[in-house]
């Protein structure tokens, strides 16, 4: 009984588990194998690598990779930057810090859709979006953001999305950097800069490789930002690798070649992911 | 100096705040608006607020019946989470063998796969079951898709309960069920709640599977303001009451569960 009970209990989170992971990915299999279309019911006849070679020699592979890559890299270093420094900044307390740090957290809860709209139409609408407004306002002439600068545009809605994240783990781990030692090393005559490189900086080490893999894992996949803004477009401008694999599967029903891909993009996510693991579990014991 | 150093360090965090948020202030202003007061040039500050948009987005758009979707989706799917996940963090904190870390670690790698990956096969199954645009669908997926999180959180919560009160539970003879009911769940109480929150915020703005599983009868808010992409959009004081009804409750439970988010997405690699 009392070897039996630890394994019916964790038996249906196992087990559903298990599922969701092999069905998808052994059905993902066998679909980038055969000529399977939607739209043209028929015999799954085996097409071998085929699937794979489509995929890889479509035109737009190319540059979805690029587009993933550049995404993800500038969301990177935008919300690692700027997190970094917000959270310095409002590390020391100050009058409504309280405030400040609970306003900064925000467009993290709001949902990819919305938050793709809201900069889409009323930030950066070339005629009446604010942004738009600004740059009149300063002389300027308004930039069509999502027409000139589709990719831009995408990684402005992501990283804003994203910097409150990173902001508030290095909030949370600059809370446990040693005070002691920050007062002695100003004693000693270290200046700020000094400080936050030889001491602030490895603090946040581990923090930071924590956020940077996370946020590859979430953003390797971007959709519902592409989606409701540019689909995509212009031509491939802002076409991730996601958004290629959706367009496959769901605009040209082309299930086959959409699997191909979507085991190309499991193979670069578990590049991230192997990473990830062996760090959170280091510091599981 | 001192002082002079706490105003500018006051100023700094307080303008570059305003300036990150100032998009969802802007999002706020303009749902009070007419359309056209929201498309007025050049901006408008000052202005008489009114609820009408707001009027019209229930009138117009169904809201009621995505915002019901979405409750119902983000509810179940965390409740159904929790019956899940919870046995099986139970049993992992309190009766640990060689296999728990691989089997904890295992779970957590379900979660690295991009979701993109399992679109085709989850959409033909979807399709095959006859549960396109269906809440049960969508139900299953976010349950699925959160619940390596909500085991992990649980686990690491669970794990801080001291091992000795159980053992003094047991030595009066309390059965197992005996044992969580009585020991473990008033302990863990904070635990089951910030993990549901947690999952209630991921189920509520989860954007990836509703838009491609779902459209008019079970799409979710998250749909819904995606319908508005064009060419409703135009209409920005309407675009703006509706993403103010869909993210105001979640950014509110999301003000609460901050502490609980930094663990639970970290997977406790940061504290």
């Amino acid at each position: 009984m009392n070897r039996l009970l630890p394994r019916a209990l964790m038996a249906p989170a196992v087990a559903t588990l298990f599922l969701w992971m092999i069905v998808p990915l052994a059905m993902t299999i066998y679909f980038s194998l055969v000529r399977y279309n939607l739209m043209q019911p028929g015999e799954k006849d085996f097409l071998g690598l085929a699937n794979f070679e489509f995929f890889v020699t479509d035109p737009d592979f190319g540059p979805s990779v690029v587009n993933t890559l550049v995404l993800l890299g500038s969301v990177i270093a935008i919300t690692v930057i700027g997190g970094v420094a917000l959270a310095l900044l409002v590390n020391e307390s100050f009058p409504g810090r309280g405030i400040v740090r609970v306003l900064l957290i925000s467009p993290f809860f709001v949902m990819p859709t919305a938050n793709a709209l809201l900069w889409k139409h009323m930030m950066m609408n070339p005629i009446y979006g604010v942004l738009a407004q600004v740059s009149i306002f300063f002389g300027m002439t308004p930039v069509d953001w999502l027409t000139n600068h589709p990719l831009f545009s995408v990684i402005l809605m992501v990283a804003w999305q994203w910097l409150p994240f990173a902001c508030l783990i290095f909030i949370t781990s600059l809370q446990s950097l040693d005070r002691d030692q920050m007062e002695a090393a100003g004693m000693d005559g270290a200046n700020a800069l000094q400080k936050f490189w030889f001491l602030t900086l490895p603090h946040l080490g581990r923090p930071i490789a924590v956020v940077i893999m996370i946020e590859m894992i979430f953003l390797m996949s971007v959709f519902a930002e592409i989606f409701t803004t540019t689909g995509g477009g212009p031509g491939n401008e802002s076409t991730n690798v996601a958004f290629l694999i959706f367009k496959q599967a769901l605009m040209n029903f082309d299930v086959g070649v959409a699997s191909a891909g979507a085991l190309f993009a499991v193979v670069l996510a578990n590049i991230a992911a192997v990473f990830l693991i062996r760090m959170i579990g280091k510091n599981l014991d | 100096m001192k002082h002079f150093a706490l105003l500018l360090r006051t100023v700094a965090a307080w303008a570059v705040t305003l300036l990150v948020v100032f998009p969802l202030i802007w999002l706020v202003l303009t749902s009070f608006k007419t359309e056209m007061q929201a498309i007025a040039v050049p901006p408008q500050l000052f202005f008489t607020p009114t609820l009408e948009s707001f009027a019209e987005v229930n009138l117009r758009s169904d809201y009621l019946l995505h915002a019901g979707n979405s409750v119902i989706t983000s509810v179940f799917s965390t409740f159904l989470g929790l019956a899940i996940a919870a046995p099986a963090a139970y049993s992992m904190a309190f009766f640990r063998t060689r296999r728990t870390r691989d089997i904890l670690m295992w779970m957590l790698s379900t979660k690295m796969m991009p979701a993109v990956g399992a679109l085709v096969p989850v959409y033909v199954l979807a399709q095959t079951a006859g549960l396109l645009d269906s809440l049960t669908a969508l139900i299953v997926v976010f349950t699925l898709s959160n619940l390596p999180i909500m085991v992990w959180m649980l686990y690491s919560g669970f794990k801080d309960i001291p091992p000795d009160i159980l053992e003094a539970a047991r030595m009066d003879g309390a059965s197992v069920w005996g044992e969580f009911l009585h020991v473990i769940r008033p302990l863990a109480m904070g635990t089951l709640a910030s993990t549901a929150l947690l999952c209630l915020v991921l189920a509520w703005n989860e954007a990836f599977w509703s838009l491609n599983l779902s459209s008019a009868k079970a799409g979710t808010l998250a749909t819904l303001i995606a319908s508005y992409s064009s060419p409703e959009g135009l209409f920005w004081a309407k675009l703006s009451a509706a993403s103010l009804m869909a993210i105001a409750p979640i950014v509110v439970v999301g003000w609460f569960s901050q502490k609980q988010l930094v663990q639970g997405l970290t997977f406790g690699a940061v504290k």
